[in-house]
Parts: structure tokens; C-alpha cells; sequence
């Protein structure tokens, strides 16, 4: 069992990825070492005290660097509260409930996994392309966004596996959405994970499902606390309403209700 | 040295700090974070006779300096909870205290019939303050009949101290606090979340599924507060005060106007050893304004 800690970080650094996406890399202050964490696991951020910004912003792990005790956030000013951490001073302080939630299932032999994601649902995908490679397992990246600006970290997934994009106006892979990548009709896989908007988690359950395949998807449903206190975050599943937060983010598409 | 000890009903609580029910889980959420035993009390998640899978989603929406949520009672049942949950935390050192909402005065009768005998619940809070479910909760609570009316029904099977939530969403909150005191109430507790509701204007929709929700968190402060000073210059029983209290001062703020303890909410989720610092707080407070035990400050408002 995983204790969850709420500590204060310091910001290392803040860079800009494009107009809307931030990597923040943090570590804790007085050099707490980190707990083990586990990929699609999220931190909870304490933004400020401000009106708009009363609750915590939940942001995934995108990355965890053991060996300079950092954690690497990935984020996208959607609203007033990402966009304050995007704007976080090097230097700055700021206060994490972490790591959240369950984590993606690590296959136990090698096979053909496929992990998609679109936007800044990409961001837990490293930490688990990563997770695989350090099993020695082969995967590969499936990486949707609107523009070659939006498919982010690139570097960074090569080094893990082989990466397959598709931007909606063609400037970087197949011109398209994800889920008509060329790639999913030549190639079967063994298990498939994705994180992204959930029409497109959507999509890719439907194909996995077709092919017979299994599938894990990362939820983003609204909540308050992070660590299934306030029963807000709630997705319906077989065995009934259950938090995201605690039983997810992650689950299999066959515990969940959407291709009923 | 400070005397934090508050007296509620039958309880003699460490201090007058408690956790509200509905944002503390059954406190086991919180291990992690904060040492339950330094809680005066805390109030577990409503619980009703048979269990509930709550609303749809979406359940929350944040508003400034607060929240909406539309839960809807989710929970396991008494049953559940008795066999399941209550063996685990009754090892606890803090008075666990057993949320009870219903829909029929015979539900709420029949849940505290089962929680009655448990050695380790001294107390319950009667939740006729609900605003998140379609039938009984909330409708209890706006008038006084009706609160009166189920009140007296469990107390009648009830032999612990009876707490009784109020709705804030009434005419006369005092009314309804002096209805439930005739009815043999140990104590009120108050408030529980304000109806309200905000809309998605890109797609013009409603933010809850259940279009309106509970609006709780500081944005509600001043109106809890008077409402709590309000009922306290109403009725004799001790009253609890609650309502976006998020750090020390809220908490003193609330026994000025005349609460006897206080309950954290929403602060849990944004903090969750918040409830510890304010204890820590009200100490330092009680010691640096000389004041013995913190029972001196209930009510202690100076008018000019």
C-alpha cells in the first residue's frame, strides 16, 4: 500500500513547450526523497488562495526522476488554475497531495503494447513508456493533436519505444485523428493504453474491443479532493458508481459502461 | 494551559473541532495525512437504511471561493456500514458520530435503530438538511413541523445525543433550531450546503447533473455565521457551528457568534490536516489572550 504524503516542492523548472503546455519539474524542499510512484498516478496541486482557484489542480505524473528526485508535470493552461501553474516561477513553492490514484497494469512478459494519447493526455504515457522500457519491453506511441506544435515531449518518448503521430491538419505523421492511424489496421497488439479526451479514449476502447484486445484508459473526471473524500469524481462502472480518484484513474474498458 | 474541552450533549470532546460530514469519508480517507485522535469528533458520511449509488455525474462544480456538489447521499447503507466500516474505526480515539439521512421518517427511525446499540457512536446527526435528494433530506428541514415531526420519532428510539443538521435554505433558521430543541434535540449543527446552482454558458448547460447542487466552502462564511449567531440567541441547546471555516480564526469567528464546536467541510479537500492547525491555532489564540478554557468564548460577540 502506497502512503500518500502532502508536501511542499520547489519549481526546478518551467519550460515552455508551446502556447498552452508547460513542463514543470519539481522536487520537494530540504531534499525529501520521493516515494515510489507508479505511472498514471496524478498529484493533486494546490494552486492559491484566490477565488477561482480554491480547489486543487489534479495533473497526472508525466515523468518521475529518481535520480534528481524531481517530478515532472505536464501541463495545459485550459483554465485560470493551469494556467497560474504554468506561469510558476523557477524557485517558486507550491504543495502536492501524491501520488494519487491506481496505476496502469505493467504487463508481467513482452508483447506488442500500443499506448495512445491525445493533447495533454500524452502525459502519463512517458512515465509508462518508460516503466516498460526499464522491463525491457518494446512499445509503441501513438501520439494525436491538432498541430505538429501540440504533439509534445517527442525526444523524450523515442528514446522508450517507436513513436506514430497524426495531426489533424497534417503537418506532422498522418493527416487525421488517432484512431485512423494506419497503424491500427496493420499491426495487432497485445494491450493497448490510452489517455486523452474521452471521445477519443472512446474510439480506441471501441477498437480494442473489436479486435479483442485489452484496453486500459485514464479517466480526468472533475474533483474536489483527490483522494475519495467527496465522492464527486464518480464514473459508473459494472460494479457501480466508484471514485476515479481511488479505484482510477485507470481502468479497463470491460469495467466500465461505455460501449454499452 | 488553554482547556479546549467543549461539552455537547452527553460528549465531552478534547476540543471543539470536527470534521463535517460528507468531506471526511470515514476518516480512514485521511490516515495518511493527520492523527484522527486529535480530532474532537468526527462526523462520518450520511448514512441511510438502504444503500445509495448517489447522482450522476457530474457531481461538482467549483465556484469562487467554493464548490457546488450534488452527491446524493452515495453510500453503502447502515448495514454495510455497521458490519464493514464501524469495526475498523471504532479503535479510533475521537468520537466517531454516524450522519443519518433518510426519505421517510420510518427510514430514519430504522437507520438509528441500528447504529443505537454501538458502543463506540455516541452520537448522531440527524441530516434533515439534504438539498442533493429527490424525496425526505432537505424537506424535512424547512419546517417546522416536519423537523419536529422526525425528530421526535427518533429520539424516541434514540437514547445517545441527538444532533440535528439544519438547512440553511429556510425563512427562519431559528424557528426550525427551536422546533427540534422542543422535540428533545441534544444539539443543532449548522449549516448544511446552500441551494444553488451555475451554468456552462459555452454550452449552455447546466455545471451538476442534477441541474441544482449544494453550495458550500468560504463564499458562505458570513451567512453561517450569522445564522449561527442567530439560532444561538434562539435556543438553550449547544450549537454547532459550520460552514467554509479554512484555518483558525473562521474557526474562533464562529464560536464568537456562539457555537460550541465547529465542523471543517470543504477545507479538508483543499487541505487535509487543516482540522489539526486550527486546533493548534485556537490553543495559541486561548493562551495569548489569557482565556482558561475555550468555553468562555461561546457567544462571546461584544456588541460596540
Amino acid at each position: 500500500m502506497i502512503l500518500m504524503k502532502q508536501l511542499d516542492f520547489t519549481v526546478h523548472s518551467n519550460d515552455r513547450l508551446n502556447d498552452q503546455n508547460h513542463l514543470l519539474k519539481v522536487a520537494p524542499l530540504n531534499n525529501m526523497r520521493l516515494p515510489e510512484m507508479h505511472p498514471g498516478q496524478f498529484v493533486q496541486v494546490r494552486v492559491d488562495n484566490a477565488p477561482h482557484t480554491f480547489l486543487r489542480r489534479p495533473i497526472s505524473i508525466n515523468y518521475a526522476d529518481t535520480q534528481k528526485n524531481e517530478i515532472w508535470l505536464l501541463v495545459q493552461a485550459v483554465g485560470e488554475g493551469t494556467r497560474k501553474i504554468c506561469e510558476m516561477a523557477v524557485g517558486a513553492k507550491l504543495n502536492l497531495i501524491f501520488p494519487l490514484g491506481n496505476a496502469f497494469t505493467i504487463p508481467s512478459a513482452p508483447g506488442n503494447f500500443l499506448l495512445v494519447g491525445g493533447g495533454v493526455g500524452t502525459a502519463p504515457l512517458l512515465f509508462l513508456g518508460n516503466k516498460l522500457h526499464e522491463k525491457g519491453f518494446a512499445c509503441d506511441f501513438l501520439l494525436g493533436g491538432a498541430s505538429e506544435k501540440n504533439i509534445l515531449q517527442r525526444p523524450d518518448f523515442e528514446q522508450y519505444g517507436t513513436l506514430y503521430c497524426t495531426t489533424e491538419d497534417g503537418s506532422l505523421g498522418e493527416k487525421g485523428y488517432v484512431t485512423h492511424h494506419s497503424l491500427l489496421q496493420r499491426k495487432r497488439y497485445d494491450f493497448i493504453f490510452t489517455c486523452g479526451p474521452k471521445p477519443m479514449m472512446v474510439a480506441i476502447a471501441r477498437y480494442a474491443h473489436e479486435k479483442g484486445v485489452g484496453c486500459e484508459v485514464s479517466l480526468e473526471n472533475l474533483m474536489a479532493c483527490g483522494f475519495g473524500a467527496c465522492l464527486c469524481c464518480v464514473e459508473k462502472t459494472t460494479r457501480g458508481n466508484v471514485c476515479a480518484c481511488t479505484e482510477g484513474p485507470i481502468f479497463n474498458i470491460n469495467e466500465l459502461t461505455w460501449l454499452d | 494551559m488553554a482547556r479546549l474541552e467543549v461539552t455537547i450533549g452527553g460528549l465531552q470532546l478534547r476540543n471543539p473541532v470536527m470534521t463535517a460530514s460528507g468531506t471526511f469519508g470515514y476518516g480512514t480517507e485521511y490516515t495518511d495525512f493527520m492523527d484522527l485522535n486529535r480530532l474532537g469528533g468526527m462526523i462520518v458520511k450520511g448514512t441511510t437504511l438502504e444503500p445509495r449509488q448517489g447522482n450522476d455525474y457530474p457531481r461538482m462544480a467549483e465556484t469562487p471561493s467554493g464548490m457546488l456538489n450534488a452527491v446524493g447521499l452515495q453510500n453503502k447503507g447502515v448495514d454495510y456500514f455497521v458490519e464493514h466500516l464501524y469495526p475498523v474505526i471504532k479503535e479510533y480515539d475521537t468520537h466517531i458520530i454516524v450522519n443519518v439521512s433518510g426519505s421517510t421518517v420510518e427510514d430514519y427511525v430504522a437507520c438509528t435503530e441500528k447504529l443505537a446499540g454501538l458502543e463506540k457512536i455516541p452520537a448522531i446527526e440527524l441530516n434533515i438538511s439534504c438539498p442533493n435528494v429527490k424525496e425526505g433530506g432537505m424537506a424535512f428541514g424547512t419546517t417546522c413541523a416536519s423537523a419536529a415531526r422526525v425528530t421526535h420519532a427518533v429520539r424516541q428510539v434514540y437514547p445517545g445525543t441527538l444532533i440535528v443538521k439544519l438547512s440553511p435554505n429556510v425563512t427562519d433558521i431559528a424557528e426550525i433550531a427551536r422546533s427540534v430543541e422542543a422535540e428533545g434535540a441534544d444539539a443543532v449543527s449548522l449549516v448544511n450546503t446552500f441551494l444553488g446552482m451555475a451554468i456552462d454558458v459555452e454550452r449552455r448547460k447546466p455545471k451538476l447533473s442534477t441541474v441544482t447542487g449544494g453550495l458550500s466552502g468560504p463564499c458562505i462564511k458570513p451567512i453561517a455565521v450569522r445564522m449561527v449567531w442567530q439560532v444561538y440567541h434562539a435556543v438553550g441547546i449547544p450549537v454547532i457551528g459550520m460552514g467554509g471555516i479554512c484555518n483558525w480564526q473562521d474557526a474562533i469567528e464562529f464560536i464568537l457568534a456562539g457555537a460550541t464546536a465547529i465542523q471543517v467541510g470543504t477545507c479538508n479537500f483543499v487541505d487535509p490536516a487543516v482540522t489539526v492547525k486550527i486546533v493548534r491555532g485556537i490553543r495559541e489564540y486561548m493562551e495569548r489572550h489569557g482565556i482558561a478554557s475555550v468555553s468562555e468564548l461561546v457567544g462571546g460577540m461584544e456588541l460596540f
